[in-house]
């Protein structure tokens, strides 16, 4: 018994950081089904969310210099939204109109440059030391579960896992029942046509690259929560790679599912295999589970059905 | 040029003498003038490549995103030159094009795909939705395939979804390319129908660019014959289907979209000939 419950504490365990895959692959996914642009920048810019948040909450930010008090934890997540939201209008205004025409391999280098910018601006506005991230979500081990079924898990994952089905459930109603998801939607499937309609494609990359950002912001909430807001944060965008290999580029659901398959998976791996061969298998699992699915189902699992008629 | 715009203040939309050059280098308009009265059903003819989507790309301004520039000439809509605007303030205005090849939204369903063509409304849900229930007046197929993804439709159902979601913005003007293409000749006459209805019933303009150049002129009151990027010969529809060379060239081809180099070329030296 106590076997099945060490198992199962290692699922979960690796469920939650999964969760946390997925929310950065699902900020490609958006981007990149809307624009066809491989966003490289996704990690950072959940780096730089948390690191804004970091200093509307804390005392030692630039917005208490100025300012000379910080905002309470239900205002600076909007703020930074709205910070989000502002890069995102910058981003278009700088780098997305100019390059539009442009093949997708040069969009896709922007995007380097741009995680690059972002990390030194991140760096130079709020110094690359490691900083506590407490917006008051519970810490230490879920009381209920322990007592009555003798499992550990993190209260925190559970509020992150909470918070990405929110965020994934309203990203949902968005794309289905609005007039602006149903465009974002039409965009993805043939940008001349939408454009032929009057749904203007500035307009739609300024949305995209803003609920990416929010979505990066929830990532870097959470990241930062557990482990501090650090620049190593942007390293999971590399492990994104992987998610979004195994659930399809153009996938919100394969997005979902391939970052809780990746968690899971190397989580098993490390403690079941990792002893066989000497640890670290965490690092590279995902990789190797990546390769395979190029091997045998490049689409992935999810990747959008194309429709042939005959 | 101002004593030419004076002339036509009549005309809904008129281009004149636009010259477009793709890639910054590759001319393909070289001069091309037409213009469509207000409640008109006008034809664009000629063969492929003669530069029909080209001149109505140029009209809708969806040239930009294909690297295609308007060099010379002007284009004027409600006598109010449009030229720079973009395609999203078009629409607004009342031009909007239905593309060569449909372009539905394949993983929208059909309902999804007409509701797309109101995006840039703004006078409310009711209204939308009253249009809605017009387009489907106009094409009850849709209606039944409402539900159905629009890439798994036939092509007779996804040209009707293509001139059902331009009918949603409630434009003045649909620049129509090749509505006929792929089609058998019942549908292709079904389209027709239901253009000739709308054009009607509900005073929409039609500029419509067709290589079934018989069924389009039957269909419209002006016709524009296009070669090379140039308008070579234009007039009553009723006049251009009785013409002689416009007889020779298109006759006995009319259906079917593939002609014989030889009739081009016989077609050509006529031409050459006549001017
Ligand atoms: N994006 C583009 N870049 C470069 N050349 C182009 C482009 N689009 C069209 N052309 C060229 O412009 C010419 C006119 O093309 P256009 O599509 O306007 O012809 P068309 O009359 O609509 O022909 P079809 O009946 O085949 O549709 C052709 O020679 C074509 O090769
Ligand atoms: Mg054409």
């Amino acid at each position: 018994m106590a076997f099945d419950l060490f198992l199962l504490e290692v699922v979960i365990s690796g469920l939650m950081t999964g969760v946390m895959y997925s929310l950065v692959a699902l900020g490609f996914v958006l981007i990149f089904k809307a624009s066809g642009v491989f966003n490289f920048a996704q990690g950072v810019l959940a780096l730089f969310a948390a690191l804004a948040l970091y200093d509307f909450l804390a005392e030692d930010g630039w917005f208490f210099a100025v300012f000379g008090f910080t905002l309470p934890v239900w205002l600076a997540i909007p703020a930074t939204a709205l910070i989000m939201i502002f890069l995102a209008w910058v981003i278009e205004r700088a780098v997305l109109r100019f390059l539009v025409k442009q093949e997708e391999i040069i969009l896709f280098m922007a995007t380097i440059g741009l995680a690059f910018v972002l990390e030194g601006l991140g760096d130079l506005l709020f110094g690359s030391d490691v900083k506590p991230l407490d917006i008051g979500i519970p810490q230490g081990a879920s009381d209920l579960l322990l007592d009555n079924f003798n499992l550990y898990v993190e209260k925190l994952e559970i509020v992150a896992a909470a918070t990405a089905a929110v965020l994934v459930t309203a990203l949902a109603i968005f794309f289905q029942k609005t007039r602006v998801g149903r465009a974002l939607r039409a965009v993805a499937d043939d940008h001349q046509a939408a454009l032929s309609v009057g749904i203007s494609l500035n307009k739609i990359w300024v949305i995209v690259w803003s609920v990416s950002g929010i979505v990066a912001l929830v990532a870097g909430i959470m990241w930062g929560s557990k482990s501090g807001v650090q620049f190593s944060l942007s390293l999971i965008a590399l492990k994104a790679l992987p998610v979004l290999i195994l659930g399809g580029f153009t996938s919100v659901p394969g997005a979902i599912v391939g970052g809780l398959i990746i968690g899971v998976g190397e989580k098993l791996a490390e403690v079941y295999v990792g002893p066989l061969v000497g640890g670290a298998i965490e690092n590279w699992f995902a990789y190797v589970l990546a390769l395979g699915f190029l091997l045998f189902r490049p689409q992935g699992l999810f990747g959008e059905r194309i429709i042939e008629r005959v | 040029m101002s004593a030419v715009i004076q002339s036509e203040r009549e005309a809904l939309l008129s281009v004149n003498n636009i010259e477009v050059i793709y890639d910054h280098v590759i001319l393909v308009l070289r001069g091309v003038s037409l213009e469509v009265m207000k409640g008109g059903v006008v034809a664009l003819l000629g063969a492929n490549g003669a530069g029909k989507s080209t001149t109505l790309k140029a009209i809708s301004n969806l040239l930009g995103a294909e690297r295609g520039d308007v060099t010379k000439g002007s284009i004027t809509f409600q006598g109010e030159d449009v030229q720079s605007l973009s395609p999203n303030e078009l629409v607004r205005r009342g031009v909007i094009q239905v593309m060569e090849g449909r372009h539905c939204f394949e993983h929208l369903t059909v309902e999804e795909n007409l509701l797309t063509g109101a995006y840039t409304r703004t006078d409310g849900r009711s209204r939308v939705a009253e249009d809605l229930d017009l387009v489907y007046q106009y094409f009850p197929r849709l209606k039944e395939r409402r539900t159905s993804q629009a890439g798994y439709t036939s092509g007779g159902e996804q040209q009707m979804i293509a001139v059902g979601r331009a009918l949603m913005a409630r434009p003045a003007v649909i620049l129509l390319d090749e509505p006929s293409m792929g089609l058998a000749p019942q549908l292709v006459e079904e389209i027709f129908e239901i253009v000739k209805r709308l054009n009607e019933d509900e005073g929409v303009t039609f500029l419509l660019a067709e290589q079934n150049t018989m069924m389009a002129l039957r269909y419209s009151n002006y016709g524009y014959i296009l070669e090379n990027g140039r308008v070579v010969m234009d007039g009553e529809a009723s006049a251009l289907a009785e013409n002689e060379d416009v007889k020779e060239f298109y006759l006995g081809v009319s259906g079917d979209d593939r002609r014989s180099f030889r009739n081009v070329k016989a077609y050509r030296r006529r031409k050459r000939w006549l001017s």
